[in-house]
């Protein structure tokens, strides 16, 4: 199988901070991969170096077989991205935005013409064509920034949080886009997203990242089955000490983990097991407030590798960043 | 240096002149503020003999060149700066991304640049031919836009190398105010020099846009301070030396 993008012990550092710590991974050609993490983990780092638009501190990274230090510009032809931020001309339409990208690219004009009326039509967005962008909505400015990645074929796409602020329906619909891309055309994509439904649903292989560095790297279904099993939260008021030497010694038990006041508990066929569960607690005298199934998700699998929720990962990197940063962002 | 890409020139080129003629508020803007200056100042001062100017020149004659500089340097900063609201409006980045070498974006944004603010030049120029302003000879309207074009050249560049070191908005109204007016009034584009202290006339010697506007004075009026070609080789130098500076800088900046 021919490998579209190489990173080997990629690194980059920042003044104070290492944004990218040692990464590397492979992509063979055709693949769907994610890097999945909390906002701020190096994942927009990483697309910026693949796509040539910084410099690497340390390590090696290849896209379609070119080095990001080598040919930069015969390697950004074979690419196309998307970038987290919206990175249109709202003063020009569609088509035109679509033009200059093709023009920059040096297609020639028959070429543009044939590229950008299929793109359109891929996104659906042939009978929008013309309109301004700024009368565009989110949704459909996401679609033409897709069709915009795409006119110069492209080996890869880059798509950093391709659905970002959109809503969920808007969600669905670009997922089919980028599946049906995938699938149909053939063509390597790499996306970032911090949102696990749509790293389980759109990626063939998934890289979990944190702090920079990758902590697991697997099909989203492998992954889900590191932890084993179904997950049983049990919220306990009061000291859970009695309950938990209990449940060490049962053997259909693979995994306790407490957490905030929580008991993450880790079994097979959990559903059968939430009676037996109750006579324990009941037995030791333990208030038990609420009790919760759950079929893993990649969300405990990030729980399980990080220790904590992605969630509260982005609150403290947050709270890192302003205190860096001052003032802030916009 | 790679190779300087046409088409990706050319379509740069193009998206300024479409963003121009699409934006009417900004281009009916950008031409009322020096035909205000024209119109007011022309009148205001019309029975006042102001020393400096030449003998049996009205005052508004003496300051249509001036003007024509005023609207060139302001606009041409404003499209070397114009980078900020790329970067901004995140654009620059795909701009940034496309496989073009450095040279040719900045080739294409001058390129850009001088043709949006020598359309309003003209503008201003022809309306104040309609109010019956003649050149000393129509021939010399050539040397007159050779004059334009490098002025503009000289303030894209310089709207390029702040814009390079500049990462939010707050930057462009101190460029304006701190750079760019004192830089025109310095120049001479609305009065003649010779009131000036003589450390001022000093500090006038070192502003680009005072013999930008005293060649378009040689050009069209027949009258300036120094000799047209004087002015040409200062002014060429001056627009040579500031888009080198602006392409350096854009270059080096990590632009996203």
């Amino acid at each position: 199988m021919k490998i579209a993008i190489k990173v080997e012990n990629l690194v980059k550092c920042y003044e104070k901070t290492v944004a990218v710590d040692h990464v590397s991974f492979a992509i063979p050609e055709g693949e769907l991969f994610g890097l999945l993490g909390p906002n701020g983990a190096g994942k927009t780092t990483i697309i910026n170096i693949l796509a040539t638009l910084i410099r690497p501190t340390s390590g090696y990274a290849e896209v379609a077989g070119i080095s990001v230090a080598g040919d930069r510009d015969a390697l950004r032809r074979r690419i196309g991205i998307v970038f987290q931020e919206p990175a249109l001309d709202v003063k020009l339409t569609g088509r035109e935005n679509l033009q200059f990208h093709a023009m920059m690219y040096s297609l020639s004009k028959p070429e543009r013409k044939q590229r950008i009326a299929h793109v359109l039509e891929l996104v659906d967005l042939l009978d929008k064509a013309d309109l301004l962008v700024e009368k565009y909505s989110g949704g459909m400015k996401r679609r033409l920034e897709i069709a915009r990645g795409l006119v110069q074929h492209p080996k890869v796409l880059f798509l950093d949080e391709p659905t970002l602020g959109l809503d969920s329906q808007t969600r669905r619909h670009i997922w089919d886009y980028i599946r049906k891309l995938n699938k149909e055309k053939r063509v390597t994509i790499i996306l970032t997203t911090h949102y696990m439904d749509e790293a389980d649903y759109l990626c063939d292989r998934v890289a979990i990242i944190d702090k920079g560095r990758i902590v697991a790297m697997d099909t989203p279904t492998h992954l889900k089955d590191v932890l084993g099993g179904d997950m049983v939260h049990l919220e306990i008021s009061g000291g859970d000490e009695p309950l938990v030497d209990v449940l060490r010694n049962a053997d259909w038990i693979t995994a306790i983990k407490r957490h905030d006041g929580q008991l993450s508990l880790t079994m097979e066929q959990g559903d059968k097991r939430i009676p037996e569960l109750m006579c324990a607690a009941m037995q030791t005298g333990t208030q038990v407030l609420s009790v919760n199934l759950r079929k893993p998700s990649l969300e405990d699998v990030f729980l399980h590798f990080t220790g904590s929720t992605i969630r509260e990962e982005e609150l403290v990197h947050e709270s890192q960043f302003h205190f860096v940063h001052g003032r802030g962002r916009r | 240096m790679k190779a300087i890409q046409g088409i990706a020139i050319y379509v740069l080129w193009l998206r300024e002149l479409k963003r121009l003629l699409r934006a009417k508020s900004r281009l009916i803007g950008t031409l009322l503020m020096p035909l205000f200056f024209l119109g007011f100042l022309g009148m205001g001062f019309k029975r006042s003999s102001i020393p400096g100017v030449p003998a049996g020149m009205e005052y508004s004659v003496f300051l249509i060149p001036g003007i024509l500089g005023m609207s060139i340097l302001f606009s041409s900063t404003f499209a070397g700066l114009s980078v900020i609201w790329d970067r901004e409006f995140g654009f620059l980045k795909e701009i940034m991304v496309a496989p073009v070498s450095r040279v040719s974006i900045v080739l294409g944004r001058i390129a850009g640049g001088i043709t949006t603010s020598l359309f309003q030049a003209l503008v201003i120029l022809l309306i104040s031919i309609i109010m019956g302003f003649r050149p000393q000879n129509w021939l010399m309207l050539l040397p007159g836009l050779l004059f334009m074009t490098l002025i503009s050249m000289t303030f894209i560049g310089l709207g390029l190398a702040f814009a390079s070191r500049m990462r939010d908005m707050q930057g462009f109204n101190l460029v304006m105010n701190f750079v760019i007016f004192p830089l025109f009034f310095l120049s001479g584009a609305l009065f003649p020099l010779d009131s000036f202290p003589t450390w001022l006339r000093i500090l006038s010697r070192f502003d680009p846009l005072t013999y930008g506007v005293d060649g378009l004075r040689a050009a069209l009026l027949g009258k300036s301070e120094l000799p047209l070609l004087l002015d040409l080789g200062i002014l060429s130098g001056c627009a040579l030396l500031s888009v080198i500076i602006g392409a350096w800088s854009f270059e080096k900046s990590e632009s996203i």
